[in-house]
């Protein structure tokens, strides 16, 4: 065999074990989608989306409850957090030798390793123990806490991408510092950092166990942050561990809701970067 | 035609980065509506003098200076001036065109009017249209002025630097070999409207390109090794230089 027909031999191998290796990457992930579908999307119907929990043993029922609930919380906690996060991160990006900046780095890459539980505890201490209660809005502030490192950490990778050049030319046409940083640096940074934090909603959108002991649940309606409040993740853990069969399949659709809020927030982080300039450099 | 009075001087200016001396002890003077050209080899110092001149480098890490820099005979390194104000009086064209990406062409030449203070929408547009005449490009660019900067070519970009630049009405323009990136085409292009330029503004380019210096400036100054090594009009330092390494350097025995 000469050399050039084993040379081929020994490519199309290694593009087959890849092709295999995409397959056993991907194949769970549609597993679990067409799971979700098939399991969940039976117990979808307009009272899912606009009733509240009915009792065991009562047929009907929604989870209107969990998804407002969610949408409030995610909001709180976005509201709290993207703006704690792209200010730190423009901080350690534009004074990225200052000791402030390294430590805060630092913290920033422990706390993206935490187990998010472990926050949830700290939130539990720091904010249910003290004033007594559970509440959507201490949920809110172990997400943000959630949220924050990974935030600042994308927001300083991106504004270190914009070109110095820029920055200097910015300089020299009479700019001051702080105006260069966010009319020029940061605007530029910006669709990949909207990206970014809506990446890092979609993730926390999903947690649960912060929650279990922040905004612990509830099985009525409610607006108020400061009192105990549904979650989506909430209510698949409680539905999937109770013993009946109907709950169960709420614990499936909820899930189904879950995933599809989540697709949605990705699927406009994506939309949002495709607007993407050039440098000339 | 009246004795030129200096604009622009620099009196034994020493750039030093941290204890690195980049360029040492350098006297030069800038008559008004002048081109003048710093020449010498990579590394020789001229990019960090012309730095100096607007007060650039002092950003740079470990950035400082001795010596004067006086503009109008009023020293730009004084306490009270502002750096700021300073760069709006003394402008800068980059070797690599730097439009803001996130600006429309007309933006980017009103970016530098805006920090200035307020102008009324109708003052505003003129003075842009005036700004992108001077620099040649409003022919090319006038029916597509609230579209993307970085559209355009390489060329265009630096014209349009140019034209950001002249549009606050500096009264020096610092140019960083702002043709090094560029094409023939596009070079000979920035190269007559630096002689237009001229007429309204005062001209220090640095270039590494010796026909470049030879064809566009009224004087030429030759460093080398952060040393001011000769200065004079370009006509005698290309044709009779005092010194033998500025006719070695200009020759293209050495650098």
């Amino acid at each position: 065999m000469n050399r050039r027909v084993l040379r081929r031999w020994v490519s199309n191998f290694m593009v087959g074990l890849m092709v295999v290796a995409v397959i056993i990457a991907v194949l769970p992930l549609l597993f679990i989608l067409l799971n979700l579908v098939i399991k969940g999307a039976g117990s979808l119907s307009l009272g899912f989306f606009t009733r509240v929990p009915v009792p065991a043993g009562e047929t009907g029922g929604g989870v209107a409850n969990a998804i407002v609930g969610t949408l409030l919380i995610v909001g709180a906690a976005s509201l709290i957090g993207v703006p704690l996060g792209v200010a730190a991160g423009i901080y350690c990006a534009e004074y990225p030798g200052s000791r402030l900046a390294t430590v805060t780095r630092f913290v920033a890459d422990v706390m993206n390793g935490t187990p998010s539980i472990v926050v949830g505890v700290f939130a539990w201490t720091l904010i249910v123990a003290r004033q007594k209660h559970f509440s959507g809005l201490a949920g809110s502030c172990a997400l943000a806490m959630l949220m924050i490192p990974m935030v600042m950490r994308t927001t300083e990778e991106l504004i270190k991408l914009v070109p110095n050049s820029l920055r200097e030319a910015a300089l020299a046409l009479g700019y001051a510092r702080w105006r260069t940083s966010l009319g020029i640096v940061l605007r530029t940074a910006l669709p990949g950092i909207v990206t970014g934090s809506l990446l890092s909603v979609a993730r926390v959108a999903g947690e649960t166990a912060p929650l279990l002991l922040t905004a612990l649940g509830s099985q009525y309606f409610s607006l108020n942050l400061n009192q105990p409040m549904a979650a989506l993740p909430l209510t698949v853990f409680q539905y999937a561990i109770g013993p009946y069969e109907e709950w169960h399949r709420f614990a499936w659709a909820a899930a189904l809701v879950l995933i599809l809020v989540v697709l949605t927030l990705s699927v406009l982080a994506r939309l949002a970067t495709r607007r993407r300039f050039t440098f000339n450099d | 035609m009246t004795e030129p009075t200096s604009l622009l001087a620099t009196e034994r200016l020493t750039a030093m980065y941290g204890k690195f001396t980049a360029v040492k002890d350098v006297s030069l003077q800038f008559a008004p509506n002048t081109v003048n050209a710093l020449i010498g080899p990579s590394g020789c110092g001229k990019s960090t003098y012309l730095r100096t001149l607007n007060r650039m480098h002092e950003l740079s890490p470990g950035g400082w200076i001795t010596g004067r820099v006086l503009l109008d005979g009023e020293d730009i390194y004084g306490p009270r001036v502002s750096p700021m104000q300073l760069r709006r009086k003394v402008g800068m064209v980059f070797q690599k065109p730097t439009p803001f990406p996130t600006m429309s062409i007309h933006d980017n030449v009103a970016a530098g009017l805006r920090v200035n203070g307020k102008l009324h929408r109708g003052e505003l547009a003129e003075v842009v249209e005036q700004s992108l005449r001077r620099a040649a490009l409003w022919d090319e660019v006038k029916d597509r002025l609230k579209t993307s900067a970085v559209a355009l070519s390489g060329g265009q970009q630096q014209r349009l630097c140019i034209a950001r630049t002249i549009a606050p009405r500096p009264e020096v323009i610092l140019m960083d070999e702002p043709t090094a990136s560029l094409d023939p085409g596009g070079t000979q292009h920035i190269e007559e409207l630096v002689f237009e330029l001229k007429k309204e503004f005062t001209i220090v380019i640095v270039t590494h390109n010796m026909q470049q210096a030879a064809r566009v400036s009224d004087t030429t100054t030759f460093f080398y090794m952060g040393n001011m090594v000769e200065t004079g009009p370009t006509r005698q330092i290309f044709t009779t230089p005092k010194e033998e390494r500025t006719e070695a350097y200009i020759t293209g025995r050495f650098g």
